[in-house]
C-alpha cells in the first residue's frame, strides 16, 4: 500500500495517537475525538471549507473539506449537520487521503492481447458503446447488463436507470444494495407499502430503550452509536444488544443477549407471543390501523439457478395470528434459541411497557438473512402490536449500510424491478417514467430480469455477454466468489469496470474506466433517515478521471440516444436532479429543491411547504396523512399497516459433523466494505492491515489454536487461510467463527453461500457451515 | 527518541484541569475525547532518561487518576 507520509517521525506520532484512540475505542465504544479533525491542517493554511456528506456508511455525517490550491488538505465534521453535530469517526476524518494514492486509476485502460494499454477516455468510451451496441444487435437487449452501487450518486443512479430501462429497454440493472438493503425494502413494502424508515435520527433523543438486533453499531455506525451512548449517560436510556456475537457494541450496552444464528425469527415471534398473552397489545391502534396477513412458507433458499418465487398473501384475523403464536412460547423457543425464558420475557416486557419509548435498530444481521423480509416484518409486528411507531422515540429503525443505498438504490431505483417511482410491473409507474423520460411506454419492459446473484449466474451461464460495473467490487463482495470470479473471466462476457482504484474486479475487465472520486464531482446522496444531501465539486480529479454519470451520458450519445440525455457537462448534476424530482412530486415523497440542499446540510423527504417531514404516517407530523385519523399508513390502499404471520424456518446450511462451525462475516470500523479505499489510507490500513478468523476461546483451546496461527477455513464451496484471533476485537459464540470481508488477499467470500431471501433476493452472508484446521 | 502514547484518565470532573496541566508540558500532545472522560496523550522525548523524567512529572499531576501506556516507539534520529 502507498504511504503518502514522508516525515517518519510525524508518522510515528500519528500511529502512536491512533493506537491510543483505538485502545480508547475498545474501552469506550462510540468514543469520539473532535480535535482529531484539526490534525494535519498545516499551520497558517488558508483553507476554503466546502460542505458535503461523508463518503463512507449510510449514517450520512456532514463533512467540511478544507481545500487549498486545488487540493483537499483536511476534513472535519460539519457542526451545522443535525446528523453528526460536528463529529466524525476515524474513517470520516481520513477519507480524502486515499485520492492521492499512487495506484489511482487516472486513465482508461483497454485490454489488448492480454495487456492493459493506456487509452484516451473518448476512445475507451467509443469501445464500450460499440461493444454494447454490437452485443445488443447480435444477442438482444437482455444480453447486456449494468451493476451499480449504493455509493453511486443520485444523478448517477438516475442516468443508469434511464439509460438501461428507458433508452436500451432492458431491466438488466441491479446494484450492490441488493446485498445489504433489499430485505429492508421488501420489509417496508410488505408491512407499509412504502419504503424507508418512518422516523428519523431525532428518535434517539427521545427513546428510553434501544434494542439493537444483530447490529454492531459501535463499529458500523459509530457516530449514531455515540449519540445513543450520550442518551444513556445523560438520560439513563438503556441499550440492549441482541446478537450472535459479542462486539464493542455489546460491551457498551446495559445488557448483551446472545442467540443461536437464525433463531431471531422464533425469538421475535416469542416477543409477540408475550405481548399478546400479557395483554400488552394496543388494541385501539391495531383495530384502527392494522391488518393481519400470512404468506407462503417453505420457500426454499434460491441456491439453484433461475429460482423463482412469488408470495401469495392471504388475510387472516387476530385470533388466527394468536393461535399461530402458540408455537412460540418463551419456553419452546428457549430450547433452540439458547436464550433463556427470563431474557425473552425481559425483552418482551420492554416493548410491552406502555410508558417506555423503544427504538429498535438493525442492519445486516437482519437483512442478510435467508428470511430477511420475514425478520423485518416481525420487528414491525412488535412495534405495530404495541402501537410504538411513527412518533418521537417509538421507532423501528432500519439502518442502511452505504452512503446512498437509500437515495440512489432505493429512491432512484437501480434494482431490476424498480423505476424512479414505483416498479416496472405497474403500468401506471411505467407510464410516468415514459412521460418524464420522453420514451414510448412500450420501451420499458414490464418484467424484472436478474437480481444480483442471478445476474452473475447469468454471466457464468453465458446468458449475459456484456456487463458494466460502477463503484462496486463484486469479486470481493459477492457470496460464493469461488463461482463468480471464474465466471467473470470467461471469454463469453465483455467486462467494463468503472472505478477509482484497481480491484480484483477491475483485474478481470476488458475496459477499465477511471472514475472521479466523491469530492471530484458534484452530487447528491440520500442517507438512512431519508435525508438528501448535496455537494459541489471540491477539487479536480487527476488525468482523465470522469464522473460516472457523464460516462453513461457519453456512451448513450454514442449509441444514438443523445436526444434523451440533453444535459450539459458543466451542469448535468443539477439538470438531472431537477428532472428526477418530477417523479416524487407531492406530499408523500416530495424532494427538497436543489437551492435548499445547496444551502442546508441536507433535508428530509417528504419535503412539504419548505419543511422536512421527520415522522411519516403520523398526522401530527406528516401532511400526507389524509384519513382524518391520528395515523395513516398511506402506502397501503386501505391506509392500514400489515402484521405478518411469519414462522421460524432453519438456515439454508447449518453446521454438521463434516462442517461443524457457523461462519459469520462482516465489517470492522477501520475499513469500508471491500477495503479498496480505506486500505489506501495509511493510518487505517496500518490499524487493521489484514483480515482474521475470530474464535471463541473454548473452541480455540479444544483445537489447540493459538492467537495469530494460520487457519484454513473451508466450506463446501471453497477455502481461505487467515490468522486466528482469540479474545481480540470480537467474541463469537461457541461453535461460531467470524471473519471480516474487507481483505482482498483473504477472500472469505470464496466460502460463503449464495442462498438468499426468496422475497427480497438478498443473500445471507451471516450463516453457512465451515470446518477449520491449522494451515 | 522515544514516542509513547497513553490513555490519561482524570479524577471526577477534573478533565479540563488535566488537559490544561498536560498541555503545559512541552513534550506532550494531548487530545481529549469529546464524549468520554479520557484523554489521549502522546509524548515525544529526546531519550529514555528524558522520558522517565517527563513521566515522573506527569504522575505528579493531581487531576490525573490513572495513566495507561498504549504504545511505545523508538525513532532513531537519522529517520526523523
Amino acid at each position: 500500500m502507498y504511504n503518502s507520509l514522508t516525515n517518519r517521525r510525524s508518522f510515528i506520532k500519528k500511529m502512536a495517537r491512533l493506537s491510543a484512540m483505538a485502545a480508547a475505542a475498545s474501552m469506550f465504544p462510540g468514543i469520539l475525538f473532535a480535535s482529531e479533525q484539526e490534525d494535519g491542517i498545516p499551520k497558517g493554511a488558508n483553507l476554503d471549507w466546502k460542505k458535503g456528506p461523508c463518503r463512507f456508511c449510510g449514517v450520512g455525517c456532514g463533512i467540511l473539506v478544507g481545500t487549498e490550491n486545488g487540493k483537499a488538505i483536511a476534513v472535519k465534521g460539519d457542526p451545522n449537520s443535525s446528523v453528526n453535530k460536528g463529529l466524525l469517526c476515524v474513517k470520516g476524518y481520513h477519507q480524502t487521503m486515499c485520492i492521492q494514492s499512487k495506484d489511482r486509476l487516472t486513465h482508461a485502460l483497454v485490454k489488448k492481447n492480454g495487456t492493459y494499454v493506456k487509452t484516451p477516455i473518448s476512445e475507451a468510451l467509443d469501445i464500450v458503446a460499440n461493444k454494447m451496441k454490437d452485443t445488443i444487435a447480435t444477442h438482444g437487449k437482455d444480453s447486456v447488463a449494468m451493476y451499480t452501487s449504493g455509493q453511486s450518486t443520485i444523478p448517477e443512479g438516475y442516468v443508469a436507470s434511464k439509460f438501461m430501462k428507458g433508452a436500451i429497454g432492458t431491466n438488466n440493472l441491479d446494484c450492490n444494495a441488493r446485498l445489504c438493503m433489499a430485505s429492508a425494502v421488501a420489509g417496508f413494502l410488505t408491512s407499509f407499502g412504502a419504503d424507508e424508515p418512518m422516523g428519523c435520527y431525532e428518535d434517539i433523543d427521545h427513546a428510553d430503550y434501544f434494542i439493537t438486533w444483530g447490529n454492531n453499531m459501535a463499529e458500523m455506525h459509530p457516530v449514531l452509536f455515540s449519540r445513543i451512548l450520550e442518551q444513556k449517560s445523560r438520560r439513563g436510556s438503556k441499550v440492549i444488544d441482541f446478537a450472535t456475537r459479542t462486539t464493542r457494541s455489546s460491551t457498551a450496552s446495559d445488557r448483551s443477549i446472545l442467540f443461536e444464528p437464525q433463531t431471531d425469527l422464533a425469538l421475535g415471534n416469542a416477543i409477540c407471543y408475550e405481548i399478546v398473552n400479557n395483554g400488552w397489545v394496543n388494541k385501539s391502534f391495531i383495530e384502527k390501523h392494522c391488518n393481519f396477513s400470512k404468506g407462503l412458507t417453505k420457500m426454499g433458499y434460491g441456491m439453484e439457478d433461475k429460482y423463482k418465487f412469488k408470495d401469495k398473501p392471504e388475510k387472516i384475523d387476530f385470533d388466527q395470528y394468536k393461535a399461530f403464536l402458540e408455537d412460540y412460547t418463551p419456553e419452546k423457543v428457549a430450547k433452540y434459541s439458547k436464550v433463556s425464558v427470563k431474557d425473552i420475557k425481559y425483552l418482551a416486557s420492554i416493548y410491552g411497557d406502555p410508558n417506555k419509548k423503544v427504538m429498535s435498530l438493525w442492519c445486516m444481521g437482519v437483512n442478510q438473512h435467508t428470511r430477511g423480509t420475514w425478520m423485518n416484518n416481525i420487528i414491525y409486528n412488535i412495534h405495530l402490536l404495541t402501537g410504538k411507531i411513527s412518533e418521537p422515540g417509538n421507532s423501528p429503525f432500519s439502518l442502511t449500510g452505504q452512503p446512498s443505498a437509500c437515495g440512489t438504490a432505493r429512491e432512484v431505483g437501480t434494482f431490476t424491478h424498480k423505476l424512479p417511482k414505483g416498479v416496472v410491473t405497474n403500468p401506471k409507474h411505467r407510464e410516468l417514467a415514459a412521460k418524464i423520460w420522453k420514451v414510448p411506454v412500450e420501451k420499458i419492459p414490464s418484467k424484472p430480469t436478474y437480481h444480483t446473484t442471478e445476474m452473475f449466474r447469468a454471466v457464468d451461464r453465458g446468458d449475459i455477454k456484456f456487463i458494466w460495473t460502477q463503484a462496486v467490487n463484486p469479486l470481493v463482495s459477492l457470496p460464493k466468489t469461488s463461482r463468480y470470479r471464474p465466471a467473470m473471466k470467461k471469454e463469453s462476457c465483455f467486462v467494463v469496470v468503472s472505478d477509482v482504484f484497481p480491484t480484483p474486479t477491475s483485474d478481470v475487465a476488458d475496459v477499465i474506466l477511471p472514475a472521479s472520486w466523491h469530492i471530484e464531482k458534484s452530487g447528491l446522496y440520500g442517507n438512512s433517515e431519508r435525508r438528501t444531501q448535496h455537494w459541489d465539486k471540491m477539487v479536480e480529479g487527476p488525468g482523465d478521471t470522469t464522473p460516472d454519470a457523464w460516462m453513461f451520458i457519453e456512451v448513450a450519445k454514442r449509441m444514438g440516444y443523445g436526444d434523451l440525455f440533453p444535459y450539459s457537462k458543466e451542469n448535468h448534476v443539477e439538470e438531472i436532479y431537477n428532472e428526477y424530482r418530477q417523479f416524487h412530486e407531492g406530499k408523500k415523497h416530495g424532494m427538497a429543491p436543489l437551492e435548499v440542499l445547496k444551502k442546508e446540510s441536507g433535508a428530509i423527504w417528504p419535503y412539504v411547504d419548505g419543511k422536512s417531514t421527520q415522522w411519516r404516517f403520523n398526522a401530527k407530523y406528516d401532511p400526507a396523512c389524509s384519513n382524518g385519523k391520528d395515523f395513516h399508513f398511506y402506502g397501503k390502499p386501505d391506509g392500514k399497516a400489515v402484521i405478518w404471520q411469519r414462522p421460524y424456518e432453519p438456515a439454508a446450511e447449518s453446521p454438521d459433523s463434516e462442517y461443524p462451525f457457523w461462519l459469520n462475516t462482516g465489517r470492522v470500523i477501520e475499513h469500508w466494505h471491500t477495503g479498496s479505499m480505506t486500505r489506501r489510507i495509511p493510518v487505517l490500513h496500518k490499524a487493521m492491515p489484514h483480515a482474521y478468523v475470530e474464535f471463541h476461546p473454548e473452541d480455540a483451546k479444544a483445537l489447540s489454536i493459538r492467537n495469530g496461527e494460520k487457519i484454513k477455513v473451508t466450506s463446501r464451496r471453497g477455502s481461505c487461510i487467515l490468522p486466528a484471533s482469540i479474545n481480540e476485537r470480537g467474541l463469537p459464540t461457541k461453535g461460531q467463527v467470524f471473519v471480516p470481508f474487507f481483505d482482498e488477499n483473504m477472500m472469505i467470500n470464496d466460502t460463503t453461500l449464495d442462498a438468499f431471501c426468496p422475497i427480497s433476493k438478498e443473500p445471507d452472508f451471516k450463516k453457512c457451515a465451515v470446518k477449520v484446521e491449522k494451515a | 527518541m522515544p514516542i509513547k502514547s497513553y490513555l490519561a484518565h482524570p479524577h471526577d470532573n477534573k478533565k479540563v484541569e488535566l488537559l490544561t496541566a498536560l498541555s503545559a508540558l512541552e513534550e506532550c500532545e494531548v487530545m481529549p475525547a469529546t464524549n468520554e472522560d479520557v484523554l489521549v496523550l502522546v509524548t515525544d522525548t529526546l531519550d529514555d532518561a528524558s522520558e522517565e523524567l517527563l513521566k515522573a512529572k506527569i504522575e505528579k499531576i493531581k487531576s490525573l487518576k490513572l495513566l495507561a501506556m498504549v504504545s511505545g516507539f523508538n525513532s532513531p534520529q537519522n529517520q526523523q
